[in-house]
């Protein structure tokens, strides 16, 4: 039985519709993350799960039970709020203590809960300090350390890293994951930040504009995404995409762009002369050899390798490689765009399978 | 260095003129009440008499009316400020919080309440309070200053609730409290500071009302002490050291409010709560 059971979700705002027909089971200690822009509904979605916004259709279930009317509090779930919402009047203690002293549980027992928690954040010298003096960090490891003073049935978090600085977000997201590894609690992560979503999830769910655009692992988003949207949200830097006709020279499927032609392994079988939008991720353009000629714009040494951005006959593309290529600005230099790493995209923005797959 | 000091030596100049300005009719008040009645007239214009005395006070205490004046004032003006506060709290927290149909409408109501000037609106409360005995009474002031006193106080407490993030709520909820229970057990201790400002407009309000004290009582068992005041003024004379005394006794519960509730005025409750 999944633990979160969500089909046919819509919300809208007056007649403004900002979820669309959402449909998502998450699994039992499943770490789902949603991830999209801002405004795509991902937030809106999480509340709903909490029971912070009114469902307008469709159905949430919660271990089985059917909580669309319910208030949060029958739903037993926890979450960690963007802006962490710490109560200011209560120390670290007493905001962790808040939910169990609702729940009438023994002096004792939340003594023994707070210090659990407490030591597995490192909070411990913190207890009985209030919210005003503690720093970002702090805040966001009490906000979370209410959240699993109790055994909720799932953990929801919103966007908790995204006020942390760079260096203190990629600590505690390693932290957030080893929380869950320990507590294998059922967890619900919003974030607009891919790189959280593909380090953190089992399985992501991208969205866009109030629809989910795909759902899966995050090497599946990586390697097979669905459609243009999230082809061009997951990845950085992004995928370089150029428009293309489809077309059969010498009876060999080609993709033909006003400036070069890639010959494709295998006929996808589409009508000749169709639109596409062909993708390639940076990292799988061939630097130095091959049958296209590039002329470099522009290098960004990122220490880890180089990020260039060239120009291929009018289209700028950017190329990862991990070798120091000796490459100068304003010169040319061979290059090639493999065909089994090609990304094919019909007119409507939808994946066209090919045979590699 | 030197312009340095000059230029704090004048802002603290102008701060101390700015207090002795706001504060010389305080210490003019206090000045007279203790000037004993033959050197009141006779010394002309001093900063402090040769000689002061408390005959004025023990007059006021003992030989007028004042006591009661001054129980009345307490009764009322307490009062006031109890049901303004409830109220205002209640219903700036629902004009926060929650979107509800006729809400603009009910906004626009409140606001033009707050647009006559009080003169215009004396005799149809006359009228409106009299067929049900409510002149003379104190339950009749009660009722007046609340009406006046609630849009404005309301309007006060939805501006300190619009200051405490949602998310507040939203936390308490999931943690397993209900709607009413986030209100009183996280929103309302954080609105502490603004019931207490409210609470003391509105005290002070109701304390020094006089038109409505005046036109809708005739008796001095109903009368406050702003209407008491009124009665050192005879026709013929004032009795300026008695008055001064009974105003500088009517100093003190507005004192000692405002000490009970500065604490909270001054305290910056919602620090840390969210990301600042």
């Amino acid at each position: 039985m999944s633990a979160i059971e969500i089909s046919h979700l819509s919300k809208r705002y007056g007649t403004t519709p900002v979820l669309d027909d959402v449909n998502l089971s998450v699994a039992a200690g499943e770490f789902i993350v949603l991830v999209g822009p801002s405004g795509c509904g991902k937030s809106t979605l999480l509340r709903m799960i909490a029971g912070l916004e009114v469902v307008s259709a469709g159905q949430i279930r919660i271990g089985g039970t059917l909580v669309n009317d319910l208030p949060p509090k029958a739903r037993d779930i926890a979450m960690v709020f963007q802006s962490y919402a710490l109560y200011p009047h209560m120390s670290v203690a007493e905001n962790m203590a808040y939910s169990l002293r609702l729940r009438h549980i023994s002096r004792q027992r939340i003594e023994t809960a707070i210090n659990a928690a407490a030591e597995k954040l490192g909070l411990g010298a913190l207890l009985g300090r209030k919210p005003r003096a503690l720093s970002g960090g702090q805040r966001q490891r009490v906000a979370m350390g209410r959240a699993i003073v109790r055994k909720p049935k799932a953990f929801l978090f919103d966007e908790p890293l995204s006020n942390l600085d760079a260096r203190l977000r990629e600590h505690m997201r390693a932290e957030i994951k080893k929380l869950h590894r320990e507590l294998g609690a059922t967890l619900i992560y919003v974030t607009h930040d891919q790189i959280e979503a593909m380090t953190l999830a089992d399985r992501i769910v991208a969205m866009h504009a109030g629809r989910v655009q795909q759902i899966g692992s995050p090497l599946e988003l990586y390697d097979r995404p669905a459609n243009l949207f999230v082809a061009g949200f997951i990845g950085s830097p992004a995928m370089n995409m150029f428009p293309a006709l489809f077309s059969r020279r010498d009876g060999r499927a080609t993709l033909v762009h006003a400036g070069f032609a890639l010959a494709l392994e295998h006929d996808p079988g589409l009508a000749e002369g169709m639109p596409l939008t062909v993708g390639i991720r940076p990292e799988h353009i061939v630097l130095g050899t091959g049958r296209l000629q590039g002329v470099v714009d522009l290098l960004e040494p990122t220490g880890l390798g180089t990020i260039a951005h060239l120009q291929l006959a009018g289209t700028a593309v950017k190329a990862f490689c991990l070798e120091r290529l000796p490459l100068a600005i304003s010169t040319s230099l061979k290059m090639d765009l493999p065909a089994q790493r090609l990304h094919l995209f019909d007119a409507e923005g939808a994946r066209v399978a090919q045979q590699h797959e | 260095m030197l312009r340095r000091i000059l230029y704090w030596s004048a802002h603290y100049l102008l701060i101390a003129l700015y207090v002795l300005f706001a504060l010389f009719p305080l210490f003019w008040l206090i000045k007279v009440a203790l000037t004993p009645n033959d050197l009141l007239y006779s010394e002309g214009i001093r900063l402090w008499p040769s000689r002061i005395g408390l005959e004025h006070f023990r007059f006021v205490l003992t030989n007028s009316e004042f006591p009661l004046f001054f129980r009345n004032s307490v009764i009322v003006s307490c009062s006031t400020a109890l049901i303004v506060s409830l109220l205002s709290s209640v219903c700036g927290y629902g004009l926060s919080r929650f979107n509800f149909r006729g809400k603009p409408l009910l906004l626009a109501l409140m606001l033009i309440t707050q647009m006559f000037p009080l003169v215009m609106l004396v005799a149809p409360m006359f009228r409106l309070l009299a067929p049900l005995g409510l002149t003379n009474t104190l339950t009749g002031l009660v009722i007046v200053y609340c009406a006046f006193n609630a849009p404005f106080a309301t309007f006060l407490m939805q501006s300190f609730f619009d200051a405490i993030p949602k998310e507040l709520e939203e936390a308490a909820m999931v943690d397993g409290a209900t709607r009413f229970g986030a209100f009183r057990r996280i929103v309302l201790p954080l609105t502490l500071p603004g019931i207490a400002a409210t609470a003391g407009f509105v005290f002070t309000a109701a304390w020094s009302e006089l038109l409505f004290a005046l036109m809708l009582n005739s008796s001095s068992r109903a009368s406050t002490f702003p209407v008491g005041l009124l009665s050192f003024v005879s026709k013929f004379s004032v009795d300026f050291g008695q008055m001064m005394a009974a105003g500088v006794l009517a100093l003190i519960p507005a004192c000692l409010f405002f000490l009970l509730i500065q604490r909270y005025l001054v305290r910056g409750l919602t620090a840390g709560a969210v990301k600042g």
